[in-house]
């Protein structure tokens, strides 16, 4: 949906792995998305696993909806987007404190870290308080190292404590989209 | 208001789950939802009283997760046209034992009776199947309701998609659980789910 310009360094990024390997750990098995470049390298890996059921979405308010049925059948899931899609979810989010299911989305970044596209700034710039505003609890990974315990953290308060956590996955450690004629 | 010739909906989803079997059914918020509790409370009714555009998406989660029990959502024309894409997931997913019956009234009457657009240009069924749902029926009597009820209980054959054209008049409220702890633990223990 926006290519990046691979560079070298985003090619052999073993942080989307590390994500695939923490949601394979807490047998994830429903893995809505809408496509993003950054979460490009998990999505390949989530749509290769026999375990893991990726979803296409037409837009991400339709993934909190489907985590909870999800949950209600007894599976538990991760909703991936973009920090755009964030807001077109806010009344679904109420849905997280309804019915306390174990709710988890990871988000890249956009809008922030030299971005070149204004149209991206001002959603990528409320996308925590957004959440934080319908009551889910923020993390933040800014530097590969830090990726896999940032996430394997919200994974646990997710899944353990039925507290709603997104991880903005930031432009910094994706990179900052190159846009070249 | 009230037009001649067109289904009552109370007796459309009774005829739709007489016999449920395990069945497990999701309901639109608004009258799909008191519809359904008229229907008779069941631990596997999953009512939904907001979420608007969200319950066909709640059903895929269910019928993913459970693939072989029949999941059955049951909404109106308004929360169904606010969740449209949701359709096309549905069609790229085609969970073989999910069903989809809109009671379309053609209008909002939950709001005090606006039209919708299937009054006028929307066709429902036309953009399922365009969507890629492959059994998809516009049903107007209570035969085609009783046939389409039969084919719920095969988990083989769907994703189904069936839009009834129902009298828009305007029925008490049978009014079921709003908890929605309540109403989520309840189906995870039926079946057979551990609480947290």
């Amino acid at each position: 949906m926006h290519a990046r310009a691979d560079t070298a360094a985003e090619q052999s990024a073993s942080w989307p792995d590390e994500i695939f390997a923490v949601l394979q750990r807490f047998d994830v098995r429903q893995v809505p998305y809408v496509p993003d470049a950054g979460h490009s390298r998990l999505i390949e890996r989530v749509l290769a696993s026999p375990a893991m059921r990726g979803i296409a979405l037409t837009t991400e308010e339709e993934g909190v909806a489907l985590l909870v049925g999800a949950f209600a059948g007894g599976q538990r899931g991760v909703l991936l987007m973009q920090s755009s899609g964030v807001g077109n979810c806010v009344n679904m989010l109420s849905l997280t404190q309804v019915f306390r299911f174990p709710f988890l989305t990871l988000v890249t970044m956009r809008g922030e870290w030299g971005e070149f596209n204004p149209w991206q700034v001002p959603m990528g710039s409320s996308t925590q308080a957004a959440f934080e505003l319908c009551g889910v609890k923020v993390l933040r990974a800014s530097h590969p190292a830090e990726v896999r315990e940032v996430v394997e953290a919200a994974a646990g308060q997710a899944y353990n404590a039925c507290t709603p956590t997104a991880v903005l996955l930031s432009q910094r450690l994706i990179g900052t989209k190159v846009f070249i004629k | 208001m009230s037009r001649a010739n067109l289904l009552d909906r109370r007796r459309v989803v009774s005829a739709l789950l007489a016999d449920r079997k395990e069945a497990v059914v999701v309901g639109g918020l608004g009258a799909s939802t008191y519809d359904i509790a008229a229907a008779g409370d069941h631990a596997r009714n999953f009512y939904l009283w907001g979420a608007m555009g969200g319950a066909v998406m709640i059903g895929l989660g269910l019928a993913l997760a459970q693939p072989q029990l029949p999941v059955v959502v049951i909404t109106g024309d308004g929360e169904m046209l606010m969740g449209m894409g949701s359709l096309a997931t549905v069609g790229l997913q085609k969970p073989a034992n999910l069903s989809i019956i809109v009671l379309d009234n053609e209008c909002y009457g939950e709001t005090g009776g606006q039209m919708s657009h299937t009054a006028a240009s929307a066709d429902l069924v036309g953009i399922a199947r365009a969507c890629g749902i492959p059994d998809t029926r516009a049903i107007s009597t209570l035969d085609e309701v009783a046939a389409f009820a039969k084919t719920l209980q095969d988990v083989g054959a769907g994703p189904r998609f069936a839009s009834v054209k129902i009298d828009s008049a305007t029925l008490e409220r049978v009014l079921s659980s709003r908890d929605g702890n309540f109403i989520l633990n309840r189906l995870r223990g039926d079946l057979g789910l551990n609480p947290m």
